[in-house]
């Protein structure tokens, strides 16, 4: 069999090199676009392979060589694979609608030279975090991702970016700092940030140590997350960025945080001790984030709060600890990432066309642009659930798995699920009838819409729909990645086939330093309270 | 087998760290915030020091008995992590040299959100308020709207500020 593991680096390396590259052209407007979308279509592509390969068992890349728990390790496996497919389609659509947005106005959220080196490299901090087999590499992937974000979000530097900006960076800085604090007291713990190695060392530790580690780690990402009572930054950074930048980071900087929360709670601390908290958790953040929704007047806040509710229905998911639960949470991802990063870019042509995203003043745009009408509506009863689309499939599959758990508090779940959801429905119509329906306030001025910002927009639309009529094939791998979840073994197999060292070299030293680590772990459990 | 016995100077010092850190985070001014973000980064910094076990002898083999090397892998996430402070903090730097050009201070502002409610309830407060009630102290709505904020200069109540981005109506 071919080795095919060359593959699993390049979602990383060719955004980073791109980015270098459009970086060092930035006196070449025309050039740079050529570079950015090859690169992103580059990854689509490896993403794509990486997808289909992984289905075998995961792909393990040992860094420059070194051997796994000393030296960085990308991982490939199910889950990893299918965020990169979903997250480099949804890039890749995000940067060719804010091309045509650039091409076609002159106005400042049109893409500055800065723009693409940045974009390169949020797609680079994304790609780091799905892959990465190590801890601390997640969390250099959440700062690459995080330092183009803060760029992007306060681009062109106006009052109202550098207010939401604010908050935004110091609410990401503070969850960066306790990511880091988690880190230092698992290495301290254990001795390792590998996060296979972690999962074999873990078991021995102490179980209130573990329980610590635990909430720490959850705490940092429940805040990039935004889980409830740590999601309250949410509603007001995201939408004064330009509307393509408020669309990658609603279907993906949240989600990074979700799949960071997937990987830790099923590989690192199985036995959900804190399944209990999380699903409260789970209920206030699609309750609370739903009433927030149900309460705004401007759509892009709108679809901000239901970004936020809908993290519950994952959350619910994950903390169910069931394959069935974990299945439909896989699912419900990669469905919520298209959904809402194609609502948003939704709204953005509807600021267009309407001149305005209040729901008081938009109004007649059913007449006015019947093709935004469509592409607003799909997506739209998508989120709320509406049958056959993939929101439906993957909230059934929640409610099935709730039920299939059958404890109370899964029952109240259940309802709070379905609560949300009709709210969502209620939230959704409302803007549609006041944006499509109501008759305008003043008189509309024609906007256009060039085909370049429709294209991706129906583009996405098409692989939210995609994701439905492919529903079967995916829940199926969705439910092979939930297995290997419950298993855990395939992953520490692929990373330490010995279980002590990956595949690098230094394999020198490997006996010996088994022979010694074994005797380390052995004094170091040992000593431990 | 490495020492684990934490420093105490240590542990106190990033005690110390922490809570200034955290103090100075809850400030309304972003220099101060700055400020705070550096003293919980270093915090973090010092803590990793400590999950390294003790102090030893440079990790370079050869050089000394691998049972008296200090442990090199905390040293360099602590290096990855202070680079990557650095660039943080450069451009939290920025972003407040940017908020006192535009506006001459640079405090960390409400939520728009929060204005806007204090301002529906300051109205409704209002409506209500007849000869009888004038007499009565400042409701903490009304405060909340008098407060110096420049968030909501020329928005009318239940209208969002225009958004930069929009093409004007």
């Amino acid at each position: 069999m071919t080795d095919w593991t060359w593959i699993v680096p390049l979602p990383v390396v060719i955004p980073l090199f791109s980015a270098g590259l459009t970086l060092a052209m930035y006196r070449r407007p025309r050039v740079q676009p050529v570079v950015s979308v090859t690169a992103l279509a580059l990854v689509l592509l490896a993403s794509v392979a990486l997808l289909v390969l992984a289905d075998d068992g995961p792909l393990v890349v040992d860094v420059g060589g070194w051997a796994a728990p000393v030296g960085i390790n990308l991982v490939a496996d199910r889950l990893s694979s299918l965020m990169l497919t979903i997250s480099s389609a949804v890039t890749l659509c995000v940067l060719l609608y804010s091309l045509a947005q650039g091409r076609d106005d002159d106005e400042e959220s049109a893409p500055v030279s800065i723009y693409h080196p940045t974009f390169l490299v949020l797609a680079a901090g994304v790609a780091n975090a799905f892959l990465s087999g190590d801890l601390f590499n997640i969390y250099v992937g959440f700062e690459i991702l995080l330092a183009a974000s803060f760029v992007l979000i306060t681009l062109g530097g106006t009052r109202d970016r550098i207010r939401a900006g604010t908050i935004y960076v110091v609410v990401a800085l503070l969850s960066s700092v306790l990511f880091l604090v988690a880190l230092a007291a698992i290495y301290a713990a254990t001795g390792t940030v590998n996060l296979a190695q972690l999962s074999l060392r873990l078991p021995h530790i102490d179980p209130d140590v573990r329980l610590t580690l635990q909430v720490l780690l959850l705490l940092a990402f429940a805040v990039k997350a935004a889980v409830f009572p740590l999601s309250a930054w949410l509603p007001d950074s995201y939408p004064t960025a330009p509307a393509p930048v408020t669309a990658v980071f609603a279907g993906l900087l949240t989600k990074v945080g979700v799949y960071a929360i997937i990987r830790t709670q099923t590989l690192l601390f199985p036995g959900g001790r804190l399944d209990d908290v999380l699903m409260w958790a789970a209920l206030a953040t699609m309750v609370v984030g739903i009433l927030g929704a149900v309460a705004q007047d401007d759509i892009k806040r709108l679809l901000s709060f239901t970004l936020v509710s809908h993290i519950g229905y994952m959350i619910f998911g994950i903390a169910l600890s069931t394959e069935a639960g974990w299945t439909a949470a896989v699912y419900y991802v990669a469905h919520h990432i298209t959904v809402q990063t194609a609502l948003f870019l939704v709204v953005g042509l509807v600021e267009r066309v309407g001149g305005s995203t209040s729901l008081t003043r938009l109004g007649g745009l059913a007449k006015l642009a019947p093709v935004l009408a469509i592409l607003f509506f799909v997506p739209a009863m998508n989120l709320a659930g509406i049958p056959p689309l993939s929101g439906f499939l993957g909230k059934l599959g929640l409610l099935q798995a709730g039920v299939d758990a059958g404890t109370p508090l899964a029952y109240l779940l259940v309802v709070g699920s379905v609560v949300t959801s009709l709210l969502t429905l209620y939230a959704l119509v409302k803007a549609w009838n006041k944006a499509f329906w109501q008759s305008p306030q003043d008189e509309p001025r024609p906007g256009r819409l060039p085909f370049g910002m429709v294209g991706p927009t129906a583009a996405l639309v098409l692989v939210g729909l995609g994701l439905t009529f492919a529903a079967g094939p995916l829940y199926a791998y969705t439910e092979r990645a939930a297995n290997a979840f419950a298993l855990r073994t395939t992953y520490i197999r692929a990373v330490l086939p010995d279980g002590e060292r990956g595949e690098g070299e230094s394999a020198d030293v490997a006996d010996e330093d088994a022979r010694r680590q074994g005797a380390d772990e052995d004094a170091r459990t040992g000593a431990e309270p | 087998m490495i020492d684990m016995t934490p420093n105490l100077t240590l542990v106190v010092a990033i005690g110390v760290l922490f809570a200034a850190g955290v103090y100075l985070l809850l400030e309304r001014s972003l220099s101060r915030v700055l400020i705070g973000v550096i003293l919980l980064g270093n915090g973090a910094n010092l803590l990793f020091l400590v999950a390294g076990g003790r102090a030893g002898r440079p990790p370079i083999v050869g050089t000394a008995a691998e049972g008296q090397m200090s442990d090199p892998l905390p040293q360099a996430m602590v290096l990855t992590a202070i680079v990557i402070t650095l660039g943080m903090t450069a451009f939290l730097l920025a972003m407040a040299y940017r908020s006192w050009q535009l506006q001459r201070h640079d405090e960390v502002q409400d939520d728009v959100e929060d204005r806007r409610i204090a301002r529906l309830a300051a109205i409704d407060e209002r409506a209500v308020t007849d000869a009888d009630t004038e007499a009565t102290a400042q409701s903490l709505d009304e405060e909340a709207e008098e407060a110096r904020d420049e968030t909501d200069e020329g928005a009318v109540p239940g209208q969002e500020p225009r958004r930069e981005q929009g093409v004007t109506p």
